[in-house]
C-alpha cells in the first residue's frame, strides 16, 4: 500500500499541519517548536499536578471508606448480639454501599497513576525529540544542498510536530478524565454528607429518608447473605434457625 | 511503514501489514457503526497485537512521520466513534 503517508486524517494530523502551516521555513518551525514546547512543558506539569491532587483526594476518600466499612460491620454485629435485626441490616446496607464506592475510587486511583506515568514518559520523549532535531538540523544543513536540507528539515520537522501534537492530545485526555473524577468524587462527598456511611449509633428509630434510599441502592441478596452468615457466626443468639438458604437465587 | 500508537510511541512495521491492518480498521469501523463494543473490543486489540509482534520501536533519534496513528490503546467506545468512522484511520 504505498502513499498511505499523507493521506492519514486523523485528529494528530490535523493538529499538525495546522501548527506547520503557519512556519514557512524549517527554522521557524524550530523555533515554533520551542516555543510550542514550553507552553507544553507547562501545561503537562500543570496536568500531572491535577492527576497528582485529584489521586491524593481520591485516596482519602478511599480511607475514610475503609473505616467506615471495619465501623459499620463491628456495628452490624453489636446490633445484632443485641437483637436489634433491623438496625444490622442498615448497617449492613450501609457497608455494602461504602465497599461498592471502595472498589471503584480504587480503580480511579490505579487509572490515574497509570496516566501520570504516561504523561511523564511522554513529555520526557518530546523533550528528546526536539533536541534531536535540533542536532539533525545543523548537520542535514552541512550535507545537503540548500533545497534539499529544506526537504528534509521540514520532513524531521513534521516528526517532531507529530510527536507534540500527540502529547497535546494525551494532555487533553488527562485532563478530560481527573474531570469526569473530580466529578465522581464529588458524589461521593455529597453521599457522605447525606449521612450514607454514617454511625448507625446516630440513627433515630425507624426508618429515615437515607435508609429507603439505601435499601434500594445495595442489593438485597447480599445484605440477606451477610446478615446470614453473621447470624452463624454469633450463634444466632436464640437458637431458632435461620433461613440461611434464602439468600442463595443468584440474578 | 510507521504506526504510531498514541500516547506511547512510534514503531515501523513490514509494509504488508498494511493490508490487515486495514481489514481490521475496516470491520472496527463496522462494529463501532453497529454499536458493537464487543467485536469492536476484539478487532481494536488485534489491530495492538499486529503492532505488539511485528513492530520495532522507532529509535529515539528519529524524525519520522508516522503512516498510521493509532488511538490511545485504552480507547473508550465512545472515544472510538470519534475515530472510527467512515473510511476508518485507514482510507481505502
Amino acid at each position: 500500500m504505498p502513499g498511505l503517508a499523507g493521506r492519514m486524517s486523523t485528529v494528530v494530523k490535523a493538529k499538525i499541519s495546522r501548527m506547520l502551516d503557519r512556519a514557512e521555513d524549517p527554522g521557524e518551525t524550530l523555533d515554533y517548536g520551542y516555543q510550542k514546547q514550553v507552553e507544553l512543558l507547562q501545561n503537562v506539569k500543570k496536568g500531572i499536578a491535577d492527576v497528582v491532587t485529584s489521586k491524593k483526594r481520591l485516596q482519602m476518600q478511599t480511607q475514610k471508606l475503609e473505616q467506615q466499612v471495619v465501623k459499620l460491620d463491628t456495628q452490624a454485629r453489636q446490633a445484632l448480639a443485641q437483637g436489634r435485626e433491623d438496625l444490622a441490616r442498615t448497617a449492613l446496607e450501609r457497608k455494602t454501599l461504602a465497599q461498592t464506592e471502595m472498589q471503584s475510587l480504587d480503580q480511579q486511583v490505579k487509572e490515574l497513576e497509570q496516566q501520570q506515568e504516561q504523561l511523564t514518559a511522554n513529555e520526557q520523549r518530546l523533550r528528546q525529540k526536539i533536541e534531536q532535531f535540533r542536532t539533525k538540523k545543523e548537520v542535514i544543513k552541512a550535507q545537503y544542498s540548500a533545497a534539499e536540507a529544506q526537504v528534509r528539515i521540514s520532513e524531521a520537522a513534521n516528526g517532531v510536530g507529530e510527536e507534540m501534537a500527540d502529547l497535546g492530545l494525551a494532555m487533553q485526555r488527562a485532563e478530560d478524565k481527573t474531570e469526569t473524577m473530580r466529578a465522581r468524587a464529588s458524589a461521593v462527598e455529597e453521599l457522605e454528607k447525606a449521612g450514607a456511611f454514617d454511625d448507625i449509633t446516630a440513627l433515630g428509630s425507624g426508618e429515615d429518608d437515607i435508609d429507603r434510599q439505601l435499601s434500594e441502592l445495595t442489593s438485597g441478596v447480599q445484605v440477606d447473605d451477610e446478615l446470614a452468615k453473621m447470624k452463624a457466626e454469633l450463634g444466632s443468639g436464640g437458637g431458632d434457625s435461620p433461613a440461611l438458604e434464602q439468600g442463595e437465587e443468584k440474578a | 511503514m510507521i504506526v504510531r500508537i498514541s500516547g506511547e510511541g512510534q514503531y515501523k512495521l513490514p509494509d504488508e501489514d498494511a493490508g490487515r491492518l486495514n481489514e481490521l480498521d475496516n470491520r472496527a469501523v463496522a462494529a463501532v457503526e453497529q454499536g458493537d463494543e464487543t467485536g469492536f473490543r476484539e478487532l481494536w486489540s488485534q489491530m495492538l497485537e499486529i503492532v505488539a509482534s511485528d513492530g520495532n520501536a522507532l529509535p529515539e533519534d528519529e524524525l519520522v512521520e508516522s503512516d498510521v496513528i493509532l488511538p490511545p490503546r485504552d480507547i473508550s467506545f465512545n472515544e472510538a466513534k470519534g475515530e472510527f468512522n467512515g473510511e476508518g484511520l485507514i482510507p481505502d
